[in-house]
């Protein structure tokens, strides 16, 4: 049986612009009459980093589950499908970020006439060209991979195919290898080489495993809007309960590795290690501490319960603010090194940014679910995903 | 339990369906006993979901207010050790202590409250009802402690009509 094909209807489309028009507006007075050029390019690394996060943690989602060959995931299947659509996009913005100044604006290490000691140590593996062939690598690679693992996902519902399905499970351990390595380097080129000093071997899992649990929270909250809007009958209370274990379990890893990495810097004590949490205390304990509470206290405490990952009246709030303690997540890497702590700010302008990434991101998903039916009927275990139960 | 009554199954689809019969005559099935977990079974009979997540929560919680506030005494109060230049209360060196003192009770509670609600472990006396119970057989128990004799001549009916086999009375 064919499931409902999904139309974006007039009034998310108008919603959606709105939500990108935002973000231009708020980007364009803040770079020419708000708080500054500098401010602004942290907010749209930060963003464009995120978002194009969660699509991969999309992708990740796919190819986990086809690797390991499990069945309930191709109820959702879909959507995780059109989060990963933005990678391209994202990609792209990315490069073009980079290239048009943001990279110099932003990274200390590209500044190659006032180098210290320590940086011109680094500079065989921090200088500008190879920064970019890495960064194209992993951004075309990520595209490339995305791109076919969708295509043979849409070629497995032609016909169901068995040969499609072995395709995909082959292109899905490809890209978790190739994921597995770019997704810790890229973190290092992109997002660690702010604070060029500093260095963290736990860092490239850290910021990996703070994007799973906002990726899983976006795929829950895409799946209720969707449901909302009449589709998706076909996902029932299960497979709403594996996710929320997914973001119970994920958040809990996160702060597993939030405190391997503070505890080592902490007990070891050294200046050069102490100097990234000291800055970060100073200058941002509230954001600090709101990361915390929002990313690990609400979904461990409002998830614990088996009754509260099952039904939306609670998941959905936990993943909002999920989403957002995420965000300040990646607030918390990436402002203190670029911009300093008397500079930076949380205003109407970094809202307004992420409003219109929000909207492009949603606009590019919901544009990918309208291509195709929004269950893979005809994938070899999407009967099984019907079936399944939780028997805990 | 003294008085009981036992009857088997070969085959689970059989035993679903027996126990449907058996139960809308108003029978109430005490336990039923399978070589492996039976799909629906526990709908059917009417089980409740295990409250062992319940104790796990208990244990956990138990042991991290024992593992954090012992520490915190420890270092504050009892005997007080200045290393590496940190605080004596100093709560990031706690941690990881607390999380294994909350998985470690939260595993023996477990442990203990299904070995102790199950009746196992050692030194526990239990009936074998039947010794192909691990094998093939799908065993429904109905306790008889309340019944009288010619109640028992009915439940038996009802399980012969129900397709159950090999029907023994202990009583």
């Amino acid at each position: 049986m064919e499931a409902k094909r999904f139309t974006l209807n007039k009034k998310t489309w108008i919603i959606l612009l709105v939500m990108i028009a935002i973000g231009v507006v708020s980007l364009l007075y803040g770079a020419l009459a708000g708080p500054g050029i500098k401010r602004m390019a942290a907010n749209l690394l930060l963003n464009n980093y995120y978002f194009l996060s969660l699509g991969l943690i999309g992708l990740f989602f796919i190819t986990a589950h086809a690797v390991s060959e499990s069945g309930w995931h191709t109820s959702v299947q879909r959507i995780a499908e059109a989060m990963s659509s933005f990678i391209p996009i994202g990609g792209v913005l990315l490069l073009v970020f980079f290239l048009s100044g943001g990279l110099h604006l932003l990274y200390e290490w590209t500044n190659t006439e006032q180098l210290d000691e320590v940086l011109q140590g680094k500079t065989p593996y921090l200088n500008e060209p190879f920064f970019y062939i890495r960064t194209l690598v992993f951004l075309a690679g990520w595209s490339i991979l995305a791109y076919f693992i969708r295509k043979t996902s849409l070629q497995l519902d032609i016909d169901g195919e068995r040969k499609y399905f072995n395709r995909l499970r082959v292109l899905s351990a490809v890209f978790l290898v190739f994921y597995a390595l770019s997704s810790v380097i890229s973190s290092w080129d992109w997002l660690m080489s702010i604070d060029a000093h500093w260095y963290s071997t736990l860092y490239g899992w850290y910021v990996f495993s703070s994007m799973l649990a906002a990726g899983i929270a976006m795929l829950i909250i895409l799946l209720y809007v969707l449901m909302k809007m009449g589709y998706m009958e076909h996902v029932n209370t299960e497979h709403i309960h594996d996710l929320g274990i997914y973001l119970f379990g994920f958040s809990i890893f996160w702060a597993y590795l939030w405190f391997s990495q503070y505890m080592l810097i902490w007990y070891a004590n050294i200046p050069e290690e102490t100097v990234y949490f000291y800055d970060r205390h100073l200058h941002f304990s509230g954001v600090f501490y709101i990361n915390l509470i929002l990313c690990f206290v609400v979904p461990f405490l409002a998830l614990m319960t088996r009754n509260s990952k099952r039904s939306f009246t609670i998941l959905i709030p936990v993943s909002v603010l999920v989403v957002i303690g995420h965000w300040f997540d990646l607030y918390l890497l990436i402002m203190p090194g670029t911009i300093g702590g008397e500079a930076s700010g949380f205003g109407l302008v970094e809202i307004g940014t992420t409003i219109g990434f929000l909207g492009l991101f949603a606009l590019v998903s919901f544009l990918t679910l309208a291509k195709a039916p929004l269950a893979p009927y005809k994938h070899p275990f999407y009967k099984e995903s019907l079936d399944y139960h939780t028997h805990y | 339990m003294n008085k009981y009554l036992t009857a088997y199954y070969n085959d689970e689809e059989d035993l679903l369906e027996g126990l449907n019969k058996i139960q809308s005559e108003g029978i109430k099935v005490t336990d039923v006993l399978t070589p492996f977990p039976v799909h629906g079974l526990d709908k059917v009979i009417g089980l409740r979901r295990s409250r062992l997540s319940v104790i796990a929560f208990i244990g956990g919680a138990l042991g991290t207010l024992i593992g954090f506030f012992f520490q915190a005494w420890v270092f504050t109060v009892d005997y007080p050790l200045a290393f590496g230049g940190k605080p004596f209360f100093a709560v990031p060196s706690f941690m990881p202590v607390t999380f294994e003192m909350a998985v470690l009770l939260a595993a023996y509670a477990i442990v203990f409250a299904y070995l102790i609600h199950n009746n196992l472990g050692p030194g526990s006396k239990n009936i074998i009802y039947d010794e192909r119970i691990t094998d093939d057989r799908f065993l429904i128990l109905i306790s008889l402690e309340d019944k009288a004799d010619d109640q028992i001549k009915e439940v038996e009916t009802v399980l012969e009509n129900a397709g159950a086999l090999g029907i023994t009375l202990k009583v």
